[in-house]
């Protein structure tokens, strides 16, 4: 994992040094705080040297993200940029829901935002507070009560970790952590 | 005043049913007071946290409809955190207990499980209309027991909720009893649909007025539900993709063509804009007309959609379809009443197609426009001028330009006098959203000539707390105020703390507001509830010595009869 958090540091992207990634856990929650350096005509103001090092809008390909900005309701956002991830998956980010049984909400992640399996299921174990066990070629998930799966484009439910990566986030259109006796039945030698 | 017998004041009492109107009248005398709970059917709570349902049932023992509306609006743009609240459950089973004949639910931004959907399913015999709008944490397993076990079921509207589809089959749980349907809408539901327990249900629903698809209903099984249910009023197309010669293309141009009490069309989730010609039969009928979810329907084929829709009272439309496209819409739409133009392309590739040159057609040509949300790119003051001179008549002004601060794009000035020119004609305004650069002064016309007001939401603007205070101090019915990112500070917040009697909330967010003010105007204020929501779990902010002074993230307050909530998770801190 060490590796992972290095190449962050150094990846070039766009957004203000320091914040995260978009695509982690939490959007960036860096708002615009220092608001005082917006205020073009605002001559008093003693943080206007900040404005250089605030940028809140840059050039395409993407904006650096306010959170909560434009005011349109994430629903509504989710629905309009499914369409374009469903066309393109590069460079928008592949967003698909996580459930998780017994948990009331779901969560979104963005799997162009991991390198492989090993990476996408800690990020899910941060998620969701629970442990996959250990994959077995042959027998699937041991040694925990969940059992990550995911739905492809045939509609099918597939345990996760069968298919090479690349061909896994093509054909991935959602993701469900499955617990108990209906885990089971997937672990088991199937 | 008594000179009348109660029953003849109770019979007068139910003419009046705004609640607005109910509570004035209660306020009269005792006498009235008390026929006016006891005769009261339908109660609106705007905040779930001002009061607990306990008091409720309390004053109005024959409640048969309740509007609960949880989290403040700026969690619809992601805000305000997941588990702050909002929870339907314990109001659900407090009803359950008293054993109140309810009818109607309707919630918007709450908390619903399946739990609560179960419980609401099996503890009210009379159960009629269920409608969820923004609300999250339930599956279609919830739905399934709706479906199941409320015998009388009349609507079941579900708008833009976020609903866990487990793809099980709750629509073949409507017993073949159940005929009463008149509202179905889930169209917010993203997985596969039984198509043909849709097809029966419809069939068997002869008082179906109201029928919204989701994505996975595709054109032949639309041609069938609609031929089945050509009484339908307010049609949501799912899926609608298909080859125009095909044979369910034909019967669904036929459906269509007998479908004469049609007024309101919505969805196109997925779309084939050539085949929307199937529609132009009954556009002459519409008055309302949704597309903001049609992104592949534009060009040539919306407009020639538009062309037909003479008598459209509203419409909710997609930027890209250009200024171009509103000049059609304001020569065309003569009756139009409400706009909203959504921005298409949220990335901010900065190719969107509608300026202020839109705006001013539409008012131009609209005389009846009462309430516009519009997303744009630019914006000058001359333009709202004169869209302050065109329609004086607005009761809601959203306007949003997509970049934070951008002046007038011609002069370069701040859009102050535009929007004051706005306030200053329209009289009969009652909620307002601008954007754009503002200084202190847009406040002041605010607080001049904002008579009506309700509610206000500021973003990234103003330069000092006499901008808050010009809102506070002179609109008089002010509601809800929300604010991010705009320098107001402890000053304005604490000027007038009776204020926040009159109102039902403020929320502000990434301002100038301190720890200290905030617990100065909580020990001021025992009958608000002042949260500071702090999701980065600095929780016990006064441990790190800032002596108070440190800047509050986000700090919502509420007045409230009932103290402090008890369902507040971790990160939020009631003072």
């Amino acid at each position: 994992m060490d590796e992972f958090v290095n190449l962050k540091e150094t990846e070039l992207r766009l957004g203000l040094p320091g914040t995260d990634n978009v695509c982690e856990e939490k959007e960036s929650i860096i708002s615009c705080c220092n608001n005082n350096n917006k205020r073009a005509l605002s001559s008093d103001n003693e943080k206007e040297n900040e404005s250089s090092s605030r940028k809140t809008e840059t050039s395409p390909p993407r904006k650096a993200q306010i959170v909560g900005w434009p005011p349109v309701r994430s629903y509504r956002k989710n629905n309009i940029q499914t369409k374009k991830n469903e066309s393109e998956h590069e460079g928008q980010g592949i967003y698909v829901k996580v459930s998780m049984d017994g948990a009331p909400y779901l969560r979104k992640i963005d799997l162009s935002c991991y390198k492989g399996y090993s990476e996408l299921l800690k990020a899910l174990e941060v998620m969701f507070k629970f442990s996959v066990g250990e994959y077995f070629e042959r027998d699937g998930y041991k040694g925990s009560d969940f059992v990550p799966t995911y739905e492809d484009k045939d509609g099918d439910w597939m345990l996760i970790g069968d298919v090479p990566w690349e061909m896994f986030i093509c054909t991935c259109k959602r993701l469900r952590i499955m617990k108990g006796s209906e885990a089971k039945c997937l672990s088991c030698g199937v | 005043m008594n000179y009348f017998p109660d029953e003849v004041i109770e019979h007068v009492f139910d003419f009046v049913t705004s609640h607005k109107d109910r509570n004035a009248i209660s306020l009269v005398c005792k006498s009235w007071y008390k026929i006016e709970r006891f005769s009261r059917q339908k109660v609106f709570i705007g905040n779930c946290y001002a009061i607990n349902p306990e008091r409720l049932l309390r004053r109005f023992p024959c409640l048969k409809s309740l509007t609960l509306k949880g989290k403040p609006h700026f969690a619809d743009f992601n805000l305000v955190p997941h588990e702050w609240g909002g929870f339907v459950l314990p109001w659900i089973e407090a009803l359950a207990r008293s054993r109140v004949g309810l009818e109607e639910l309707r919630l918007k931004r709450m908390v619903v499980t399946d739990e609560s959907l179960e419980l609401l399913s099996r503890s009210f015999v009379n159960f009629k209309s269920l409608v969820l709008v923004s609300c999250e944490g339930f599956t279609t397993d919830g739905l399934a027991s709706i479906a199941a076990n409320c015998r009388h079921l009349r609507d079941l509207d579900l708008q833009e909720n976020e609903i866990d589809d487990h793809r099980g089959q709750w629509l073949s749980c409507f017993p073949d009893t159940c005929t009463t349907l008149v509202t179905l809408n889930f169209a917010c539901l993203e997985g596969e649909t039984n198509l043909v327990a849709l097809e029966r249900l419809v069939a068997r629903s002869p008082n179906l007025k109201s029928l919204k698809l989701n994505r996975a209903v595709p054109l032949d099984a639309l041609a069938r539900l609609m031929a089945c249910a050509p009484q339908i009023v307010d049609l949501g197309v799912g899926s609608y993709e298909n080859d125009p010669d095909s044979e369910s293309y034909m019967k669904l141009k036929a459906a269509i063509k007998k479908c004469t009490s049609l007024r309101s069309l919505s969805g196109f989730l997925e779309a084939a804009p050539h085949c929307l010609s199937a529609f132009h039969p009954i556009c002459h009928n519409l008055t309302s007309l949704n597309l903001s979810y049609a992104a592949e329907i534009h060009g040539s084929h919306l407009i020639k959609l538009i062309q037909h829709c003479k008598k459209l009272q509203r419409l909710w439309i997609l930027d890209s379809i250009g200024d171009k496209g509103l000049e059609v819409v304001a020569s065309t739409c003569k009756e139009l009443q409400e706009l909203r133009v959504f921005p298409s392309d949220l990335l901010g590739g900065g190719n969107t197609a509608v300026t202020e040159e839109g705006l001013v057609a539409i008012s131009a040509g609209c005389p009846k426009l009462h309430s516009i949300l519009y997303f744009c790119q630019q914006m000058t003051n001359a333009a709202l001028v004169t869209v302050a001179k065109n329609c004086p008549n607005f009761i809601r002004f959203r306007l949003c330009i997509l970049e934070p601060n951008k002046p007038d794009h011609v002069t370069s000035q701040p859009l102050d006098e535009g929007f004051g020119a706005i306030v200053k004609a329209c009289k009969s305004l009652r909620r307002l959203s601008h954007s754009g650069l503002l200084t202190d002064q847009v406040f002041l016309y605010i607080g001049m000539y904002a008579n009506q007001l309700e509610m206000l939401s500021i973003a990234f603007a103003g330069d000092t707390d006499k901008g808050m205070l010009y809102v506070l101090n002179g609109c008089k019915k002010m509601k809800k105020l929300e604010i991010r990112d705009s320098p107001f500070g402890d000053t304005a917040l604490l000027a007038d703390v009776s204020k926040y009697e009159t109102m039902r909330s403020l929320w502000m967010s990434s301002c100038e507001v301190t720890l200290s003010g905030c617990k100065r105007l909580a020990q001021k204020a025992p009958w608000l509830n002042v949260e500071i929501i702090n999701e980065n779990d600095n929780n016990r902010m006064e441990e790190n010595g800032h002596e108070g002074r440190q800047k509050v993230d986000k700090m919502y307050l509420y007045r409230t009869v009932v103290g402090t909530r008890m369902d507040a998770p971790p990160f939020v801190w009631i003072l």
